[in-house]
Order: structure tokens, then C-alpha cells, then sequence
């Protein structure tokens, strides 16, 4: 996603990323990034809590429109509010994905 | 606060990074000058209208990903949405298409005035891709912005899934 930001600054249109992983989206040079300490699939918050993705929107609007220079982040001053084991566990798929499950298969540890 | 970028990661499967390098972007700007569009890495596309992001071919080749997107137009409702993606668990995006793809919140923005507009259409892509990311480049990318384009977009905030 970093890339495809980078792509789609190149032809003109600023960007922010809103990611889970802004150490990976700097490393991947990304545009303007807001790093959010939140499981995979909630980039912008609890489901229902209006409050929470507001938050995360509106400090996504601040970097995409006051951004003075590539490579700015600006991290997300809000905790995850369930314990970060169930929080881990809830997101991940019911099955592996088919990557994860050929990976294990090669590392010996067999599907899981 | 600094943001742990594997606090929910699998431990086996984390990326090396660099150190983190915190920076404060300028914050007395605001996007009211600006036509925002969205972008979401989640799989979501319309149940009715459109076809699921193919995760048949993916069981079969695992170190592929459908690279095409979807056009998700801003009226839609969580029930006209569905997720399509191998890597989560999609319980919470169904029920609340929000936490990826905040539209309708992004609309109420618009009618605060606190964002200039919304584009009609928002995009979808579904985020697992081959590494090298050929068929992004070569046809989603300028698709996408072609589409942003057309859309009038003057900044798009992206959310990997």
C-alpha cells in the first residue's frame, strides 16, 4: 500500500496512510503516514464507535492537508480498549490464509 | 505516543524495520480546501453489482493476489458490502464497513464543512499481492488514477487492511 501511495503522489494527488505499520510504510518510503496502534482490518477504529474512527479521520485530514514534507508521520494517540491477546486472535482469519498454510507446511509445523 | 508496528502482528511472520523516526506534520492546516476520496486494502466490493475479488485462484497459487479494485459508491450501505480477503477476519467489516472504509463519516465531514467534498466513488483493492507487484503497476495504478481523476480527487487517504 506505501507503493501504491508513492505511485499515486507521483502523478499528482497527495496522499496520507492511515496503517497499522509505520515502520514498514517509512521503510517502503511512503507518503505522509498516520500510524495507528490497532489490530488488521480496523485502520480507522471499533466497529460502530463513531468517535474513535473520527479521531483517526480527522488527524488523517490534518496530515494529508498540513503535511510540510515527505516521509511525516504522525502517530495516533489512541489505545486498542480489549486486551492485545484477544485482540490479536480476533482478527486473524478462522483459516489460514493459503501463504501462511504453505509456509508452515514448509517450516514443518504442518496446517494449522 | 509511538505506535508498536507489530503489536498485532504474527510473530513469525514480522517484517524488519529501522528504528521509528517520530515527525509532527504542521496541524493548523485543515482539508476544507480539499475533495477527499478513500481507499481501502480490505477486499470490500458491492454483492450485487460486482464480483468477489478471486480468492479461488489464490487457494490454488499462494503467492498470488487479485489485482484488480472496485469502485465503491458512497451511498452504499454495510448490507450492499461485502469483504473479500483470506488474511482476516472479516466479522467486523461486515458489520461495520467503517473501520476500513469510512464514507459515510467522511459525508458528514462534508455536510460539518470541515472537508471541502467526497468523491462519488470510493476504492477498494484487496491488499495480499505478489511481491513485485507487477499487474499494480502496470494496470491498477493507472487505472486507479485515472479513476481519481475523473472523480475531481484532490487527496486520497489510503488504509491498508
Amino acid at each position: 500500500m506505501p507503493v501504491l501511495a508513492r505511485w499515486i503522489e507521483a502523478a499528482g494527488i497527495p496522499t496520507v496512510v492511515v496503517t497499522m505499520m509505520p515502520e514498514v510504510a517509512e521503510d517502503r518510503r511512503a507518503p505522509p503516514t498516520v500510524g495507528v496502534e490497532f489490530p488488521f482490518g480496523h485502520a480507522f477504529g471499533m466497529p460502530h464507535d463513531r468517535a474513535m474512527q473520527r479521531r483517526t479521520l480527522e488527524l488523517a485530514l490534518h496530515v494529508l492537508a498540513g503535511a510540510s514534507r515527505f516521509g511525516t508521520r504522525v502517530d495516533l494517540d489512541t489505545v486498542w480498549p480489549v486486551p492485545p491477546r484477544e485482540a490479536y486472535r480476533a482478527w486473524q482469519p478462522k483459516v489460514a490464509s493459503p501463504i501462511v498454510r504453505k509456509i508452515l507446511e514448509a517450516q514443518g509445523t504442518g496446517p494449522i | 505516543m509511538i505506535v508498536d508496528s507489530l503489536k498485532f502482528f504474527p510473530a513469525p511472520f514480522a517484517p524488519t524495520t529501522k528504528g521509528a523516526v517520530h515527525s509532527q506534520a504542521r496541524r493548523n492546516l485543515s482539508g476544507r480546501h480539499l475533495k477527499i476520496a478513500l481507499l481501502t486494502s480490505s477486499g470490500m466490493y458491492i454483492k450485487r453489482s460486482q464480483a468477489s475479488f478471486d480468492l479461488e485462484h489464490e487457494q490454488t497459487h499462494p503467492e498470488w493476489g487479485d489485482p484488480t479494485w472496485r469502485a465503491i459508491p458512497s451511498s452504499a450501505t454495510a448490507a450492499e458490502i461485502g469483504v473479500a480477503h483470506l488474511h482476516l477476519n472479516d466479522e467486523d467489516l461486515l458489520a461495520d464497513p467503517e473501520i476500513a472504509l469510512p464514507m459515510h463519516l467522511l459525508g458528514q465531514l462534508e455536510r460539518e464543512r470541515l472537508v471541502g467534498g467526497a468523491t462519488a466513488d470510493h476504492l477498494s483493492v484487496m491488499g495480499y499481492q505478489e511481491a513485485k507487484l507487477f499487474e499494480w503497476r502496470q494496470t491498477a495504478a493507472p487505472e486507479l488514477i485515472a479513476h481519481l481523476r475523473e472523480q475531481g480527487a484532490s487527496g486520497l487517504i489510503l488504509a491498508p487492511a
